[in-house]
């Protein structure tokens, strides 16, 4: 049934899946044929990229509406492997590369088949955006002049951009016509892109900038043909040639490098970024997908890996998941992989169809498209991002992006990793804290027998270099669940993780469950942003650390903002006499914080460090507590689950009191007081049933004071809601009673 | 009732009867003493200091003072013999018969997190009676609150369930959480989309049931007055082996972890990996009672 129904399913949502697939080979043609020229390689090698990529990945590929295809993130390096394999013969340096590019499909394939798809949290987060902002810097400042009209200018990426106050003069020095169109035509194209976020009118809408581009340059071609004196406006050099007999012309791979050092180092870029790229979209766009479906890594990368595979064999490029072309995918209502598929199916349909209208684009519009592309991974505002999160986090990011653009991505991503890394033992002002533990498990997680909640809690350190361990199970956990991620074993906790559990608190909320994080709130931070590494005392000098709100403390500053209450995150030593109540007797209080006071001051709830044990510490205990102020003299009395000769050791001088009438609750509580008869008094029928439909917690009374408290832990927000109207419905019963 | 009392009494006597604690002049030697004094005193043993090293007379009379000090009185023998630590301590066991060995564990540098040095770790693995892993002793009683227990599906784990009842009981601790620990390499627990975690929720919470049933037929075959006045929980945990229960304990505050070693004779190969106890020796979240299967060393 459920088959045929899914059938069924799959067949209504086949004109949804067509036309999101057309729309998206709208964008893919030009990007295609721009990643393509961009990397110094035929244009078509783009579009087979493409087509190969959306078949094979849309049959074999495990996530629902990712789209794929050349991705923007290799440009930089086939571009600097064609040169460099084809030791200045372009086409025969892209014939090694295509060798080089079924390699590291086959590599592709092998970690998704060895399940190493966790390959890319090894990743420092901000050392990624590092190697994407350097991958755009090195798209936009080549291609910038080409949309000039300049195909002639090369060298480093540095050079390039210190390059484009030339090429706007080089315009004026010598003003023909076709620069000067060819130049107009490619500012043109930027400023439709720039624009078309803005334009909101649905005429513009209907189709995708890239295309306007595209039609603009087409257009163009046609006015010029029939309207026009001028006979051809553009240089050969700024037009698409393609092959005319397309189907019996595929070059074949060279695989004569094969034992050549540089050979491989392409190979491992290529796999690197591959990997990377397609990763980072396969994570984004599950973010996107309406119906909250999970993607499953490995199997998308085996199916990647094949893609890149049989388009290398005929002359494509690198395929990956893309992230711009999937989030169009989404937003026309694509439903499922079809959709990838008709996209492989309308760009098909397009190179043999309309073969004479793609070779009127001048390149100045597709390098517009370039242009845009690169600025939007090197846009200024991800620096700024970065910087509000930390300054050592602007540091790696820098380090990375300028180790990247002279010195290519192996070495850039190397040196990223090694300072994130290095910049962590410095704030923690230790090496051992990672080279101990680096190897040994740190995550526990558990079902609670009572709540059902998910417990996780994470030991020593927590870093981009073990993060996956944590990862692993917070996977395991069904995201409609309740979750607590309990760091107060943890010594230190660092940006890409922060940023990772956040993700996983959003996917938790998406579909329905809770992920709550505790145990941040003694950890210092550099920044208000929540991302910010999080490192327990005491601090080091270098990097320091100054308080900021944790997101549990700011969900109590909210919370106390709902109910009217003062807050107060501060550590204070006050102690509010509690060491008189029994509880304490044998423990020390160190210090209180996160205190959340009535207006009338008659309640407070805390969060309270104490230590148990004959010396200094024991234990260093944290839990939550609620000290409530009742009207009215109460006779002194301690309730607690009922336990076995606890009353012989710690509770001297007190004896249970039981119930005959109430055998459940006798059994359950444990219950005492030096005046017996009046605390019997005060247990009346309304109290122990209350009593006894709510959760256990231990209640003790002093003069007219109540102590209350939960788990031996700190309290996640649902759990002080709970605690809250426990308190309130005790002091209601008593006032009553009385 | 009386099948009950039977096996009371063999549990009683299957405990702890001589307990040896070799003892050396540092800084936690009363503590270390008093907490031998009162766990001889909990399960009515003998008790055997073994002092590796000089007899002489200062020494000897140092520690007569702390032995005089502590308001309990046991069967107390003292030993003094030279020679390595490890094989004295060893030889000694298996001389007098002892089923119980005390170690004591040391701290890391401002940090409350308790080791085990060389000589204990090696002593650990050697003996062959049961050892006790103490991390913080102290001259006062403290009394203990919770026992974890190493549950997992084993051949020992019906003595060892056993046993720490009888420990509790013996010794007065109200709680109990039994563990099972699950390895996840042995279930083919990969989640790598919603249907695989549908999939694998499902299954763990098949060997979750199967678990509990195990476990809540071992605890019908303690005897009820152990059970009566504790309080006993169960948590089955996925995760690695030897690691999760340590970090549990620690988790759950727990004063004492008890564990089974089964450990074989170390292969060439095993040396390498780390085994069920390595986790627990190098950090101990808790007082480790490590059980050993053959009774006498």
């Amino acid at each position: 049934m459920a088959r045929v129904s899914r059938f069924q399913n799959f067949f209504f949502q086949l004109p949804r899946n067509v036309f999101s697939g057309f729309v998206v080979s709208l964008v893919a043609l030009p990007l295609g044929l721009g990643l393509a020229l961009a990397s110094n390689a035929p244009p078509l090698s783009g579009i087979i990229a493409a087509v190969v990529g959306g078949v094979t990945v849309a049959i074999l590929g495990g996530s629902q509406v990712t789209i794929t295809g050349p991705g923007n993130g290799l440009v930089v390096v086939l571009l600097s492997s064609i040169s460099l394999l084809g030791e200045g013969d372009l086409y025969q340096g892209y014939l090694f590369t295509l060798a080089a590019i079924v390699i590291s499909g086959v590599l592709l394939f092998c970690f998704g088949a060895f399940k190493l798809g966790s390959i890319g949290e090894f990743f420092p987060s901000s050392a990624l955006q590092g190697m994407l902002a350097a991958i755009g810097i090195g798209i936009l400042s080549k291609q910038f002049h080409v949309m000039l009209g300049f195909t002639d200018v090369s060298g480093k990426p540095i050079d390039l951009i210190l390059l484009i106050p030339n090429s706007f003069y080089r315009i004026f020095e010598n003003p023909t016509s076709s620069i000067l169109i060819a130049s107009i035509l490619g500012l043109t194209s930027l400023i439709v892109l720039f624009l078309y976020s803005k334009l909101r009118a649905p005429v513009f809408r209907l189709i995708p900038a890239p295309m306007w581009v595209v039609l603009l340059a087409i257009g163009l071609s046609y006015y010029f043909e029939y309207f026009s004196s001028a006979i051809t406006p553009f240089n050969s050099d700024l037009l698409i040639s393609i092959p005319s007999d397309i189907l019996n012309s595929f070059p074949f791979p060279d695989f004569d490098k094969f034992f050549k050092l540089s050979f491989w180092g392409v190979v491992i870029s290529l796999t690197l970024i591959a990997t990377i790229e397609s990763l980072l979209s396969i994570k984004a766009v599950d973010k996107l997908d309406p119906q909250k479906r999970r993607s499953n890594i490995n199997k998308d990368l085996r199916a990647l890996g094949l893609a890149t595979v049989i388009s290398g064999l005929i002359g494509g490029l690198n395929v990956v998941t893309v992230i711009a072309r999937s989030s169009v995918n989404v937003n026309n209502g694509a439903t499922n992989r079809s959709s990838n598929f008709f996209h492989a199916s309308f760009l098909f349909l397009f190179i043999i169809l309309f073969q004479d209208q793609i070779q009127r684009i001048a390149l100045p519009a597709l390098a517009a498209i370039l242009v845009y592309t690169g600025y939007k991974l090197a846009a200024p505002r991800n620096i700024l991002r970065i910087m509000q999160i930390g300054k050592e986090q602007l540091a790696i990011f820098l380090l990375t992006l300028f180790s990247t653009l002279f010195s290519g991505i192996i070495v850039g991503i190397s040196v990223g990793i090694l300072s994130t890394f290095i910049i962590h033992i410095i704030i923690n002002n230790s090496f051992f804290l990672f080279s101990r533990n680096l190897l040994k498990p740190n995550v526990l997680m558990f079902r609670e027998e009572e709540s059902k909640n998910y417990y996780v809690s994470v030991k020593n350190f927590c870093s981009f270099l073990n993060f996956y361990k944590l990862k692993n199970k917070l996977d395991e956990i069904p995201e409609s669940d309740h979750v607590i991620l309990d760091f107060s074993l943890c010594e230190f906790v660092d940006h890409t993780v922060m940023e990772g559990i956040n993700d996983y608190r959003r996917v938790f909320s998406r579909k329905g469950g809770v992920f709550e994080i505790i145990g941040l709130d003694v950890h210092l931070a550099d920044t208000q942003h929540p991302f910010a590494i999080r490192k327990v005392l005491p601090i080091k000098e270098f990097f320091t650390l100054s308080r900021n709100l944790t997101k549990r403390q700011l969900s109590l500053e909210k919370l106390s903002k709902v109910l009217n209450l003062n807050y107060s995150p501060e550590m204070t030593s006050e102690s509010k006499n509690l060491d008189l109540f029994i509880y304490f007797k044998t423990k020390i209080i160190n210090y209180q914080n996160n205190q959340l006071n009535s207006e009338e001051n008659n309640f407070s709830i805390f969060d309270l460090s104490y230590s148990e044990g004959a010396f200094i510490a024991k234990e260093d205990l944290r839990a939550t507590f609620l000290l409530v102020n009742v009207k009215q003299k109460i006779p002194s009395f301690i309730l607690d689950k009922e336990r076995f000769l606890d009353s012989l050791s710690s509770r001297l001088g007190y004896f249970d009191i039981n119930f005959n009438k109430y055998p459940n609750f006798s059994k359950q509580f444990f219950l005492s007081g030096s005046d017996r008869l009046a605390v019997r008094s005060l247990f009346k029928d309304s109290l122990i049933k209350f009593l006894e439909q709510n959760p256990l917690y231990y209640i003790e009374s002093r003069k007219n004071q109540l102590l209350i408290k939960g788990k031996d832990r700190l309290m996640s927000i649902e759990e002080i809601k709970n605690l809250l109207s426990f308190a309130t419905g005790v002091v209601s019963i008593i006032k009553t009673e009385r | 009732m009386l099948y009950f009392n039977i096996i009371f009494i063999s549990v009683k006597k299957e405990l702890f009867n001589k307990i040896l604690i070799g003892f050396a002049f540092s800084p936690n030697l009363k503590a270390n003493v008093f907490e031998a004094l009162r766990l001889a005193d909990f399960f009515n043993a003998s008790l055997f200091f073994l002092h590796v090293g000089e007899k002489t007379e200062s020494k000897e009379s140092a520690f007569l003072k702390i032995l005089k000090a502590s308001p309990l009185s046991n069967k107390i023998t003292l030993l003094w013999k030279k020679g390595d630590p490890v094989n004295t301590i060893i030889s000694a066991c298996k001389e007098n018969k002892i089923d119980l060995l005390l170690l004591g564990a040391l701290k890391r540098e401002n940090m409350l997190k308790f080791y085990l040095g060389s000589i204990a770790r090696k002593l650990t693995r050697r003996s062959r009676c049961s050892v006790l892993l103490l991390i913080d002793p102290s001259i006062e009683n403290t009394p203990a609150q919770h026992i974890v227990v190493n549950a997992f599906d084993n051949s020992e784990a019906e003595k060892t369930i056993l046993k720490a009842f009888s420990f509790a009981f013996a010794s007065k601790i109200p709680k109990i959480t039994l563990v099972e620990e699950i390895n996840r390499s042995d279930l083919n627990l990969n989640v790598y989309d919603d249907r695989s975690l549908r999939r694998t929720t499902l299954k763990k919470e098949k060997i979750k049931r199967r678990e509990l049933t195990r476990i809540t037929k071992i605890l019908k075959k303690i005897p009820s007055n152990f059970k009566e006045n504790i309080k006993i929980n169960t948590q089955s945990i996925f995760g690695t082996r030897g690691y999760s229960i340590g970090h549990y304990a620690k988790v759950k505050r727990a004063d004492l972890l008890i564990m089974t070693s089964n450990e074989k004779k170390d292969s060439f190969f095993s040396k390498f990996f780390p085994k069920d106890l390595d986790y627990i020796l190098g950090e101990l979240p808790a007082n480790v009672l490590i059980l050993k299967n053959s009774k006498h060393g």
